[in-house]
């Protein structure tokens, strides 16, 4: 427990799931990646908390991960909802009309980029390419089953996915 | 017989493991002595699910779009039958995507089990490594390896032997081998398929490679945006491992190598070499000023070699077939082949991989069909945000370095993006723009703001509200970005504007002086009016969000131009066709 101040920096209250990683990688040089992926891994998201706790048991400065954390597209400050849609902006895509798929996502779901529906249920981000070009337009869906990827998306389309997958999450709570 | 089921990304996006599911179930249901295997991306991605039935290895038919309920037939007529579903076999016409190719990279995705090390053993897999370690010397691979010609798959075109001959000649206590899997541009995704089809024939170019340059540790530097490529490279490491042909004294040789993955975290800029390996030690991807170069001073200060996957792959062909054969193939300059993902307004898209210095019109129109819909062809984007749009004109230019880098484009990592008629060249300016200046990684002044002002003023021209000088202007910003940026990323960062100012200087113009996007793209550039073919069903008129259509049942309706926002709702509500954007 660091005795300067509350940030509970060092102490592991919480972060127990994460104790394998950070002995594995706690001590190896270059390994902050690593472990800040599989911290996303575990928590959905890199919270201050996890930063700094991560920074009393590696001795890295929170500054710096931080400073990692933001530059990587890959890491999230924010928790995020229970589906993370991945839509990809790639160059077929957007010559196949991402952007048009894009709007119909926001509208279906009211929120933007990086955003999260108030119900938890979904996140949008959108993501560089997702290679899968030649089905383009397209995006992957992330949830605790896995992921699943849809391609050569319409308006129509999309909607009918996400309105898929809002039934099974609402039947699901029941 | 067996039955094998194309998965990799494209095809379990279209829905495979449930087509392969559901061959496992039916196959099992009728006690048929049938093995259900899977495969890596035959390259027909607009195919997939592609589902192939082998007499051992004799191909007898492939299916194509098999989806699951599909797969009854199959088994039913040809597992039990013994009759080719014809139906849904492949054409001509389409197999005719692979035959016009010329496979060296591919030569087992779509044709091996990508998670059996045996089934690349069989295909003569590890027999150049073994070659290499115990016939040949360093100094011979490297010599093999001049001989062929190849040069850096991943952008720049660097000759590979010359990377290794200098990693070997710097001296060091330990050495680096780095493979540059982080494929970064968007629209590209040959590497993809090399890890996820065959992962193998990457890890012995690797070891080869390691064992030229006297490297004894490897570091496959993988997207993390790519799980089922990190997946099989395990699968694979730890196959090549327990085969003995990753470890300590390989073939008796004395040489000991082993690899491991290092995930990326999602940053373009790490395609530059010395941003990767300020990445590989976990700091912030950033450049760094050469020299010293990464052959001198690299991972953790030692000498160290970063390839591109294709590259490696490449390398057991040339070490097995010797590099006079790899030589023969394409141009005087531009050895071998090259693969090409080719996407975006094109019939046939897919993985295609071409010799050396085919003319762009040959790909396009000869493996890829022509442009979807039967549009005009208007141009081809390649190097993805690096690169450049090579116009319709100049469809006949050889696809090989010299000529591709004469158009002002670059051959780059192997994206081929098709446009047509509908696509606004000023349009994909900014978004290669909008890339760019998000992935900038800030170090360089002229990159960090630079392209930040190119996206402003490309974005006020694609809303209408283009200046007289803006041309000039752009132009002006795109030379002193390429001259006051250290690495790659903002070298290059400005040729998709300077290429589309370049052949497509009208489509700018029109902009900018007479409001119009010609390719009715760019929306506040647009008219919409409703024509005669209104039949007054009045749907276009309850979607509008304005309020801005009126006209009674039945009747000719009218947009008012003063409230429309031009969102296109009522375009995408007209059962008729009848309303026409300008």
């Amino acid at each position: 427990m660091c005795e300067n101040c509350d940030c509970k920096q060092g102490d592991g209250a919480g972060f127990a799931a994460l104790d394998p990683v950070l002995e594995k990688y706690g001590k190896v040089p270059g390994s902050l990646i690593t472990i800040l992926q599989k911290t996303q891994d575990i928590y959905g998201y890199l919270s201050v908390d996890a930063i700094n706790h991560i920074s009393g048991r590696t001795g890295v400065k929170p500054a710096k991960i931080y400073g990692v954390a933001t530059f990587y597209t890959q890491f999230r400050l924010k928790p995020i909802g229970k589906n993370l849609i991945m839509l990809c902006k790639g160059t077929a895509c957007h010559v196949n009309g991402a952007d048009m798929i894009e709007e119909a996502i926001s509208e279906f779901l009211g929120v933007g980029d990086g955003e999260t529906t108030e119900d938890g249920l979904f996140t949008l981000n959108n993501v560089a390419c997702l290679g899968c070009c030649s089905l383009a337009p397209v995006m992957m869906v992330k949830s605790a089953e896995g992921e699943e990827t849809f391609g050569n998306l319409t308006k129509d389309k999309v909607k009918a996915v996400l309105a898929e997958i809002r039934q099974r999450e609402q039947e699901a709570a029941v | 017989m067996r039955v094998v089921v194309g998965q990799g990304s494209c095809g379990v996006a279209t829905g495979a493991r449930k087509t392969s599911a559901e061959f496992e179930r039916l196959i099992a249901e009728a006690g048929l002595d049938v093995t259900v295997e899977k495969t890596g991306c035959i390259g027909n991605c607009y195919l997939e699910p592609i589902v192939d039935v082998y007499d051992g290895d004799k191909l007898l038919s492939r299916y194509v779009q098999i989806q699951p309920e599909k797969a009854a037939d199959i088994v039913e007529r040809h597992l039990k039958g013994g009759e080719v579903v014809s139906e849904y076999a492949i054409s001509e016409a389409d197999e005719r995507f692979l035959t016009g190719q010329r496979r060296i990279v591919l030569r087992n995705a779509g044709v091996i089990n990508p998670e059996s090390i045996e089934a690349y053993m069989a295909t003569g897999g590890y027999k150049a490594i073994e070659k290499a370690l115990k016939e040949m010397s360093p100094e011979d691979v490297i010599a093999e390896m001049k001989v062929s010609g190849l040069r850096g798959r991943g952008g720049a075109g660097f000759p590979t032997w010359f990377k290794w001959d200098a990693a070997r000649k710097n001296r060091g206590d330990m050495k680096y081998i780095v493979c540059n899997a982080d494929e970064g541009d968007p629209g590209a995704f040959m590497d993809r398929a090399v890890l996820e089809g065959d992962p193998h024939s990457m890890l012995e170019g690797m070891i080869i490679g390691g064992y030229a340059m006297g490297a004894s540790e490897g570091v496959i530097y993988v997207r993390a945006e790519y799980p089922l490529a990190i997946h099989r490279l395990e699968l694979a490491i730890d196959q090549a491992r327990e085969k003995g042909f990753l470890g300590n004294d390989l073939f008796g040789s004395g040489f000991s190598f082993d690899i491991r993955i290092k995930a990326g975290a999602g940053a373009f800029v790490c395609g530059e070499e010395t941003a990767l390996i300020a990445s590989l030690e976990g700091e912030r991807g950033m450049p760094r000023l050469k020299p010293p170069f990464p052959a001198e001073k690299g991972f953790w200060q030692k000498p160290t070699n970063i390839n591109n996957v294709e590259s490696f792959a490449n390398v057991p062909w040339i070490i097995l077939n010797g590099g006079e054969a790899f030589g023969a193939i394409g141009t005087a300059q531009s050895k071998g082949t090259k693969v090409f993902a080719l996407a975006g307004k094109i019939k046939k898209g897919g993985l295609v991989e071409v010799p050396m210095g085919l003319p762009l019109r040959d790909v396009i129109y000869g493996i890829g069909d022509g442009i979807k819909n039967d549009k005009a062809f208007k141009a081809v984007q390649m190097g993805g945000p690096s690169g450049g749009c090579i116009p319709a004109s100049l469809i006949d230019t050889p696809v090989d370095y010299e000529n591709i880098t004469k158009t002002g484009a670059i051959v780059g990592s192997g994206g081929m993006i098709v446009m047509d008629e509908t696509t606004c060249m000023v349009d994909m300016a900014r978004y290669f723009l909008d890339f760019t200046r998000k992935e900038s990684c800030g170090k360089c002044a002229y990159c960090r703001v630079g392209t930040k002002r190119m996206l402003e003023i490309l974005e006020r021209i694609t809303a209408g509200e283009g200046q007289d000088g803006d041309i000039e202007l752009l132009v002006e910003l795109a030379e002193k970005i390429k001259d006051g940026s250290m690495c790659g990323l903002g070298q290059t960062a400005p040729n998709p504007v300077l290429t589309t100012i370049r052949y497509f200087r009208d489509e700018y113009e029109d902009h900018i002086y007479r409001k119009k996007c010609t390719a009715h793209s760019c929306k506040p550039l647009l008219t919409f009016t409703i024509t005669e073919d209104c039949k007054g069903c009045t749907l276009c008129a309850k979607n509008c969000p304005t309020d801005a259509i009126s006209g009674e049942r039945r009747e000719l309706h009218v947009i008012d131009q003063e409230k429309c926002i031009k969102c296109g709702k009522c375009e995408e509500s007209c059962k008729f066709a009848a309303i026409l954007r300008d």
